[in-house]
């Protein structure tokens, strides 16, 4: 350093930066180191973030489903009504839970506001002069119609409708009554001046049918048909009157389906006379069923929406569920109890349903009201309202908001409920779950219809059965394949041509599956179906032709064996399994004819195995065929990277090829071919464009390879975009994807670890 | 035999056949598509000959023969026909007779017995018209306003001279009907939003209430002049006609309006029909699509793919290249990142449909629906962003294949020697610097593999696409000439979409199948390419490092 001479400094001084410049130079680059870091640092926590978002996401769309049901007591208001207070005969609620209605037993009808119990209107029904009301009927809650029962045996239908106008831009909701049959009160039947017990009223097809029982045990029921005139606009209403056999007890309640098919009337005893009225000049009586064991009674029956089944409460506060069931030896529909509910403490008052869904609400004497879902055979909240028994219930079209009335009070209760989901139990989802018209339990999925009074089935079975019912097929086909390919590749085949092949093999991966989905459903379908017999040639031909071609290459002469190198025997067999291939082809219809009458197709369909043309099979060909690569790739690597000193040390002892491929190789590499495996399997569950175009989409539970399927993955391809956001079905179906990335997952995960261990095995070896 | 048995080598001749049969499938379905994809546009012959129905009359058949098969013939007796008891197989064609507006069916299955001398009539002309699919006749008369101009030898010249006349028109009332209305179309809406966002904010005057009418009323009297000028062109395009003798004899007339392709394959030469071919290809690529897809090109769906790659490419190169920056370099290596890597690399082996959900129901429904009410509150009830789009379904892709790329870059950057990084560090650079000017530069080839092979991923995939943003048909594209050119709102159309979409839920599956196995071909096309591509990168990167390991 002495050495450097004044002028070398200056020289120097030019080439650095002053102090100040490098400080700054230096606070700069540190300053960007940092950013560097943390900006790094946030990114990358960002992308394992955003990642990680997908599992709590599904999970949180999901957890509504297992969310607990909630009811409580919003808020109580007087009775709303006339003065003096006449008994309620019934109570509604409108779609937009603003509007309660009451319907009392002096023919006053009383709209008032649900959440603080002001009236808004009241409209008074034209008695006739001197009469009173004796009786009440009620169609379905969706349908809003309500027939009075007079004491000179007349009865006046009635009909509520909700006017939604938007004046200012603020919705607003007015009721309406009108008379579907007319203002006058109408006779029924032949019996003037009778008083009912029981009084029903249905809007079906056809027309509109009043029922109506006395206590002497006799029925009189009436259809009325509306035509409306083209020319002048006027309304007329013809009357059929019919008469039903008398019952020798009391009528307490009837009850008629709303295909006109079916009437059910309940005597006072708790039997149930089951008539069918498809003629209804001649109804003809099916059968009497108990409804309650002996010992108890009957208190109330009502039907769920729909009308095709119906509930039936007890005195010992049991509740059951019975529908018709078809007896296949008698042709008959049979009354059948299908469930029971968890009962309440005290005897049923009131059943009131849902109106577009499966459940419904129940009071008893002891004043608690409890909510229950039918498909899922579920009880889902018990909330005690008071101590003197539930007069009256009404629950909203949107079941948020429900109306209670105890006997003798002087107050209506409103009460709060939460219970969006009460379908998806975990037996509604994963148990067999016997529907509304189905004979048995089954696993239905059959998620949506045009209808309110639809049952939705939401079994996740069928389509769990359809998921491994494909995958399994897949991994039939393709794993042999693979792993046969794999072996060969890794330890038989001369490096060049590997370098060609295994490319090749990888590339089918990248192919696009709604290109394979395409060609399975619209060429390959169709061409296996009318060719069956190839797939029976071709799984004995190809393996035969080609044990016999390697056969004669051993005894061919050394001069024609050793022009091909060894390792290329697979290139060799190229051109042969393409003969064998064409062999079986055109040998095809010929099998046809010597062995299956001439079409093979028909022939299974005459041993009894249904054949559709997109199944189980064709899936299982073009999804083998996507999975192969995944399967051979990882298995490859695994053969491959076994240590070449294992297996020379096992040649050197004297072992052949083969038995080292089995005795080292494949005990080697077998977690490596485990996890291949597993990797191609969570493939196979969750690929969709295939199964989606080859498959028919059928849910069906069954193994048979010549039925279609549906699996959780195409389902979800199908239906989500279609479905409202929010319901039970956009959770279930989002429920079937948590469950689908569950799986995979795992299956992923345990097929990685294994991996790393077998890498981690390799090196210390 | 035995020793050859003992010795284990039938198993090996079984692992080999194996492999090949696993090849043959590889090469066999890339050869179907080929020739199936590339026959589609080749001007086949068109066959005239004779067929007894199967209630004894001679019906006259002109049609393209599409396949033919062997069956036995018990199965063609099952299906009701009276075929010979002693005959054991049958061979039936399809031929494809076009006229589905004048027979009902363009597709028919004829067996080879009834089928009379097969010949091949120079003057059969065919169609591709813009409704009811192919026409198949013979040119009678040539119409203009009515009036017969041209018969015999010199109808074809002058047929073809007024067809080009014809397209030509065409092709300026296409364009203004999609230019220049949808043009006046937006700008409409756009003063619509306008109005309605300054409602909603309070501060529309009654000033500005007389500005907005007085734009509306511009483009209404705009969009009146233009309507006018594409009346004068409908008018004028109707002008010709050519009466066509169908099979049967009966004479149709078709206005040249409503052909866009005519030609007689029977009298082509084989240059001519390259030439045809190589037209016919060109339009398909570029071509809009007709008749609920069926017919016509693909440039939408092209476009739309393109255009959803590339924004997913612009999306997720930044967030893989932090991702695996931080997993490889800065991240403590321990336990828990080893179980953070092995989740993040297992979400590959996820199905795609459960990014499809993740997409729907986090993108559209949350994150879209918060956009619209925050951004976009003039346009509600419609969605803007609320409803599924090209932005969502990028998005959902880039997080489909964020994996695939992470993994591959983190390969890049475990593979850079580490000679590299200490000689950058011993010369006095920052982490940060060795990082950013050093390793990631050279991890650069590696990266592109990955992202590659994310797009050959995404270009392919369809089964969340279907759920995020992609239909089947578009009325508009992505990126058009009107502000701000780049619609991430808009639905687009796709290639592997299409395929799905007319090959399965089309009207004419049978008229659609050979379009759907030209779009399958340029799907595969560009698949293959772009995997060779990353995989000549991988090979060169590899020769690279070990030349520098060394």
């Amino acid at each position: 350093m002495a050495a450097i001479s004044p002028d070398s400094v200056q020289t120097s001084r030019s080439l650095l930066p002053s102090v100040e410049k490098r400080e700054k130079l230096r606070k700069t680059r540190k300053f960007r180191d940092g950013l560097s870091l943390y900006g790094v640092g946030a990114g990358g926590l960002g992308v394992i973030f955003a990642l990680a978002l997908i599992f709590v996401y599904l999970f949180y769309e999901t957890m509504p489903l297992l969310k607990p049901v909630s009811m409580e007591v919003s808020t109580t208001y007087a009775v709303p009504g006339e003065m003096p207070v006449t008994p309620t005969m019934h109570l509604t609620l409108d779609r937009f839970e603003e509007i309660g209605g009451r319907f009392s037993e002096s023919g006053v009808i009383t709209f008032f506001n649900a959440r603080n119990g002001a009236i808004l209107s009241r409209i008074e029904l034209p008695i006739p002069e001197g009469e009173r009301v004796t009786s009440f009927g009620r169609s379905e809650s969706r349908k809003s119609l309500f027939v009075y029962g007079f004491s000179d045996g007349s009865v006046l239908p009635v009909k509520v409708d909700y006017e939604i106008t938007f004046p200012d831009g603020v919705r607003r909701v007015t009721p309406r009554l009108s008379f579907p049959l007319g203002a006058e009160p109408t006779g029924i039947g032949g019996k003037e001046g009778a008083q009912y017990s029981a009084l029903e009223i249905v809007d079906g097809r056809g027309g509109y049918v009043i029922a109506a029982g006395t206590v002497a045990g006799d029925i009189a029921m009436a259809l009325y048909s509306t035509t409306t005139s083209m020319l002048t606009g006027t309304v007329e209403i013809r009357r059929q009157d019919f008469n039903l056999p008398n019952l020798g007890a009391p009528v307490s309640q009837l009850l008629v389906n709303e295909s006109l098919r079916n009437l059910f009337a309940i005597d006072a005893t708790g039997t149930l006379h089951h008539f069918d009225i498809v003629d209804r000049s001649r109804p003809v009586l099916v059968e009497k069923v108990a409804l309650v064991p002996s010992g108890v009674e009957f208190r109330v029956a009502e039907f769920l929406v729909g009308s095709r089944s119906l509930i039936v409460g007890g005195s010992d506060g049991s509740l059951t569920q019975w529908i018709l069931v078809r007896n296949d030896d008698t042709g008959q529909s049979n009354l059948t109890q299908i469930r029971a509910f968890k009962p309440h403490n005290a005897p049923i008052t009131f059943i009131e349903p849902e109106h577009s869904r499966k459940g419904f609400i129940a009071g008893d004497a002891s004043g608690t009201v409890g909510i229950h879902y039918a498909t899922s055979s579920v009880s889902l909240k018990f909330l005690s309202v008071a101590d003197t028994p539930i007069n009256r219930l009404a629950i909203s079209p949107i079941n948020r908001v429900a109306l209670v009335e105890t006997v003798d009070a002087e107050a209506l209760t409103v009460l709060a409920i939460d219970n969006p989901h009460p379908q998806t139990s975990l037996s509604g989802l994963w148990g067999k779950v016997w529907y509304e018209g189905r004979d048995a339990p089954a696993f239905i999925w059959q998620s949506s219809s045009a209808d309110d009074a639809f049952e939705s089935k939401l079994s996740l079975v069928p389509l769990s059965i359809g998921t491994l019912k494909a995958a399994f097929f897949a991994m039939l086909l393709a794993t042999p394949l693979a792993i046969m390919g794999a072996i060969y590749t890794a330890y038989f085949m001369s490096t060049p041509m590997r370098k060609i092949v295994k490319p090749s093999i990888e590339l089918m991966e990248a192919l696009p599956t709604v290109i394979l989905g395409f060609l399975a459903g619209i060429w390959l379908a169709p061409y296996i179906e009318n060719n069956l017999p190839i797939l029976v040639i071709g799984a004995v031909l190809i393996p035969a032709g080609v044990l016999v071609w390697g056969y004669l290459w051993s005894r061919m002469p050394a001069n024609i064996r050793n022009s091909v190198s060894a390792g290329w025997e697979a290139a060799m067999l190229v051109p042969v399994i393409i003969v064998l291939g064409w062999v079986t082809v055109s040998m095809s219809p010929w099998v046809e004819f010597w062995f299956f009458d001439g079409s093979m197709r028909q022939w299974l369909t005459d041993v009894g195995i249904p054949y559709d043309q997109r199944n189980a099979l064709i899936v299982g060909m073009a999804m083998g065929f996507a999975v192969i690569p995944t399967i051979f790739s990882i298995a490859e690597d695994a053969v491959f990277n076994v240590p070449k000193h294992l297996t020379q040390g096992s040649l050197a002892l004297g072992a052949t090829p083969w038995q080292t491929v089995i005795g080292v190789v494949l005990l080697t590499a077998s977690p490596g071919i485990f996890s291949a495996v597993m990797i191609g399997f969570g493939r196979a569950v969750g690929e969709t464009m295939i199964v989606l175009m080859a498959s028919g989409n059928s849910p069906i539970v069954n193994f048979n390879i010549f039925e279609g399927m549906r699996t959780l993955a195409a389902n979800i391809a199908v239906e989500l975009p279609e479905t409202a956001v929010g319901s039970t079905h956009f959770r279930v179906l989002f429920l079937s994807a948590l469950v689908l990335l569950a799986f995979t997952f795992v299956l992923n995960t345990a097929a990685e670890v294994v991996r790393q261990r077998l890498r981690k095995r390799y090196a210390s070896l | 035999m035995k020793q050859w048995w003992k010795s284990g080598s039938p198993w090996i001749w079984l692992n080999g056949g194996a492999v090949s049969i696993s090849i043959i499938m590889v090469f066999g379905l890339l050869a179907l598509i080929l020739v199936r994809g590339f026959g589609h546009f080749w001007p086949h012959n068109v066959v005239s000959t004779t067929f007894v129905q199967p209630n004894g009359e001679v019906m006259q058949v002109i049609g393209e023969l599409r396949k033919s098969e062997t069956l036995t013939a018990q199965s063609l007796r099952e299906a009701g026909l009276a075929l010979p008891a002693d005959q054991v197989l049958a061979t039936r064609h399809l031929f494809k007779m076009g006229n589905r507006d004048v027979t009902g069916r363009d597709f028919v299955y004829m067996v080879d017995n009834f089928l009379g001398e097969w010949t091949y009539p120079k003057n059969i002309a065919v169609f591709e018209r813009r409704e009811w699919g192919d026409f198949y006749g013979v040119p009678a008369r040539l119409l203009e306003s009515g009036q017969t101009v041209a018969e015999g030898d010199a109808l074809w010249a002058d047929f073809q001279r007024r067809l080009d006349r014809s397209n030509r028109l065409f092709d300026d009332i296409r364009r203004i009907e999609r230019h220049d209305i949808g043009n006046v179309n937006f700008r409409l809406e756009r003063v619509r939003l306008d109005q309605r966002r300054a409602e909603l904010r309070g501060t529309l005057t009654p000033e500005m209430e007389r500005e907005f009418a007085a734009r509306r009323q511009a483009l209404d009297q705009e969009y009146a002049a233009i309507q006018d000028r594409l009346n004068a062109l409908l008018a004028d395009v109707r002008r010709d006609a050519i009466v066509m003798q169908v099979a049967d004899g009966r004479e149709v007339t078709i206005g040249l309006d409503r052909i866009v392709n005519a030609w007689q394959p029977n009298n082509m030469s084989a240059v001519s029909k390259v030439g045809f071919y190589i037209k016919s290809f060109g339009d398909f690529i570029f071509g809009y699509p007709r008749e609920a897809n069926t017919e016509g090109g693909i440039f939408p769906a092209i476009f739309g793919t393109v255009v959803m790659v590339l924004v997913m490419s612009i999306i997720v190169t930044p967030f893989v290249v932090l991702a695996a920056i931080y997993l490889r370099e800065y991240a403590k290596q321990g336990p828990v990142l080893k179980a953070v890597r092995i989740s993040v690399y297992n979400l590959a082996g996820v199905p795609s449909i459960v990014f499809g959900v993740f997409g729907l129901g986090f993108f559209v429904y949350v994150l879209g629906g918060a956009i619209d009410s925050t951004f976009y509150p003039e346009a509600l009830p419609a969605p803007t962003f609320g409803t599924p789009g090209l932005f969502w379904a990028s998005l959902t892709l880039a997080l489909l294949t964020l994996p695939v790329v992470i993994v591959s870059t983190e390969e890049g950057l475990a593979r850079i020697p580490s000679t590299i990084r200490m000689g950058s560090l011993a010369l006095g650079a920052t982490k940060g610097e060795t990082l950013w000017k050093v390793v990631v530069p050279l991890a650069t080839p590696a990266m592109m593999t990955g992202l590659i092979l994310a797009i050959a991923r995404a270009a392919g995939e369809v089964a969340p696409l279907m759920l995020v943003g992609v239909v089947k048909l578009a009325p508009t594209l992505p990126i058009d000439g009107n502000f701000p050119f780049i619609h991430l709102e808009r639905k687009i159309m796709h290639l592997g979409f299409h395929i799905y979409d007319v090959g399965f839920q089309s009207p004419h599956a049978e008229a659609a199948e050979a379009l759907v196995y030209a779009t399958a071909l340029i799907l595969v096309l560009l698949i293959v390419a772009l995997n060779l591509s990353a995989i000549m990168i991988r090979n060169r990167l590899r020769e690279k490092y070990r030349a520098e390991g060394d």
